[in-house]
């Protein structure tokens, strides 16, 4: 404990204390390092990944690290084969993940659809890039469709988080294992370069405490009970369909119980910026230089994209009456946004393809707030 | 009386899918006598594949995971990785293992993985209707060539075990067939061996089996092994290509 211990005697005084406490513990790290280091705090002792930028910071991080804590790191021959190598681990019911970026995140759908199909829990960190193809390797919000909408076969959705710090990559990877093991789903943890690549303070929290169910249906050799089987196949009359709709039901409940939701500045707001990751980052900035013009704007940053934060989306639009939407693509989380204010709220849009030199400045950002906020006010 | 001849405790009682005159029914018994065998069905975690070999989890009385199409040796590594001591084996087809696998073949092989790969060759894609495979002969006819498979444009058939062979991490490999009871009796003894690498942590063995699909060969099931004979295993010799007498 900090040396102030024995002087520090009022409320204001404990809070200094705890700040204090906290700065002794700060490091400071990469995005993707802080990520790495979460899911070992997790207690994630087994990653399959294969290099792709710009997220080899993870696999690197864990290759040193993992064999100090008798875990397995293995380089796979493709991204397919990391995936696949997850969904072994997983129905082992160890906590396992993998990472990528975009073209390698493409790959994997195969891999996420079946873990989906089975209930496989599983992390998958997705730093992602620009597209569509080999794109570039710039911030990007592109695979926001791909990530919320189910990615690859079959009509699933899986959880997905958004951070946009440094300490969210930390905290939210921590956060992806235990979704994944309340719900048995896949969870994926969707960045790009700016929070992946970026160096912040890091406070490297303890694991939260969640209760969590028990995991009777993994694999082991049956050992004398009954045999367990791990498969997303459902060829019986009504199999599948019965099987699609418990999974159905699963994101009801995750649309009940999951969605996180960030706000700034948006109890007086007549104009509400709606941005996501490190978009929402910059967007913070603008909104802060909007306040500082006196202008009554505030900030919505869903979280968890899928389970997508409507309620709380729709009543911060609903005191606004005007929404911005800020995307780094050309329109897709603004989809969600109007599907979850209703028609009554006019919902704009402000977005520009990924790409280098197209991550928009906190002051570009003003100005385009500027303008809505003046059609805002006719 | 002394019973002489049973089901294996690793097979369960119970009639399977497969067409009159296919392998699979007596690749599943040598495979489940090789594990009673080494005792180790209690601990054993199988990994099927995609085609007829899927429903794996139907006959076997193990635990199983289902693995997507090719991928059962990816999947196998992260079984092995976080239970190493559990028995691990895949059971896969040609399409599978040989066409849309092998990367996951190949790699797995090549690290060394601790598991055995029960790989069924019957020279087509059983389960979708015959079409050609990457083993399918020069000149087999099949659902999509159906002027015969030509060399030229679709290549020569693929010989897995041998090409496995050559790999750093391959501690066994070797092809049997099962078309008459001679070669019955030595894939058992084949398969047992190569369970025995596995139980004694010796690294990755591999099996090839060739075997019968009638259905799909449009022949009944005696012609089915008279083909073996005279056509699967001229090009796909018999043989062990690869057996480490000390542990990698």
């Amino acid at each position: 404990m900090p040396s102030c211990l024995n002087c520090c005697r009022t409320a204001v005084d404990q809070r200094h204390l705890l700040w204090e406490d906290q700065l002794l513990k700060r490091l400071f790290v990469k995005g993707n390092e802080a990520a790495a280091m979460g899911a070992i705090e997790a207690g994630c002792r087994y990653y399959f990944g294969y290099p792709i930028t710009p997220q080899s910071d993870i696999p690197e991080y864990l290759s040193r690290e993992l064999p100090k804590l008798s875990g397995e790191f293995i380089q796979a021959e493709s991204e397919i084969g990391a995936i696949n190598m997850l969904l072994g681990a997983s129905a082992c019911g160890v906590r396992a993940m993998t990472s990528s970026s975009s073209p390698g995140i493409s790959l994997k759908q195969e891999g996420i659809s079946y873990m989906a199909g089975a209930e496989l829990p599983g992390v998958i960190i997705n730093i992602s890039r620009s597209g569509p193809g080999l794109g570039g390797i710039d911030a990007s919000q592109s695979d926001y469709f791909q990530a919320v909408k189910g990615g690859g076969h079959g009509g699933y959705h899986i959880p997905v988080l958004a951070p946009n710090s440094v300490q969210e990559m930390y905290d939210l990877t921590m956060h992806a294992f235990d979704l994944a093991d309340q719900y048995r789903t896949p969870v994926m943890l969707l960045g790009d370069s700016v929070v992946g690549q970026m160096k912040e303070a890091l406070v490297p929290n303890p694991r939260p405490a969640r209760e969590l169910p028990g995991k009777g249906w993994t694999v082991r050799g049956k050992g004398g009970g009954e045999q367990r089987v791990v498969k997303s196949l459902f060829l019986g009359d009504g199999e599948l369909e019965a099987h699609n709709w418990h999974l159905h039901a699963k994101y009801q409940v995750m649309k009940d119980k999951e969605c996180i939701s960030e706000e700034h500045e948006t109890a007086d707001a007549r104009l509400l910026v709606t941005a996501f990751g490190s978009v929402a980052r910059i967007a913070q900035t603008a909104v802060a230089l909007a306040r500082e013009a006196g202008l009554k704007v505030g900030l919505f940053r869903p979280v968890t994209l899928f389970p997508f934060p409507e309620k709380a989306l729709a009543q911060a639009a609903g005191r606004a009456g005007r929404v911005l939407v800020v995307e780094l693509n050309t329109g897709q989380m603004v989809e969600d946004v109007r599907l979850s204010v209703g028609a009554g709220i006019q919902v704009s849009f402000y977005g520009r393809p990924p790409g280098a030199g197209s991550l928009p400045s906190p002051e570009e950002l003003f100005e385009v707030i500027k303008k809505q906020y003046a059609r805002a006010s006719q | 009386m002394q019973q002489v001849f049973k089901r294996p405790e690793s097979l369960k009682d119970v009639q399977t899918h497969f067409c009159p005159g296919c392998h699979h029914g007596t690749i599943h018994r040598l495979v489940a006598d090789a594990l009673d065998q080494f005792g180790v069905q209690e601990r054993t975690i199988g990994v099927a594949s995609v085609g007829c070999s899927v429903f794996l989890y139907a006959y076997f009385d193990i635990d199983v995971v289902e693995a997507p199409h090719g991928r059962a040796p990816a999947v196998a590594t992260g079984v092995k990785r976080a239970r190493p001591d559990s028995f691990v084996f895949t059971y896969q087809g040609d399409g599978d293992l040989a066409a849309i696998g092998t990367a996951e073949i190949i790699h797995a092989a090549n690290r060394g993985e601790d598991i055995t790969v029960i790989f069924v060759n019957n020279t087509t894609y059983g389960m979708t209707g015959g079409q050609m495979a990457p083993t399918t002969l020069v000149g087999q006819k099949t659902s999509t060539s159906p002027y015969g498979r030509n060399k030229a444009k679709d290549g020569a058939p693929i010989r897995m075990a041998e090409l496995l062979a050559q790999l750093g991490g391959v501690a066994f490999s070797a092809r049997v067939a099962v078309d008459s009871p001679k070669h019955v009796l030595e894939a058992k003894k084949v398969i047992r061996e190569a369970f025995g690498y596995q139980a004694e942590g010796r690294g990755f063995s591999f099996v090839e089996v060739l075997s019968a699909c009638p259905t799909n060969w449009g022949s009944g099931p005696l012609a089915a092994n008279a083909r073996i004979a005279a056509e699967v295993i001229p090009y796909f010799p018999l043989g062990v290509f690869k057996k480490e007498e000390v542990p990698l």
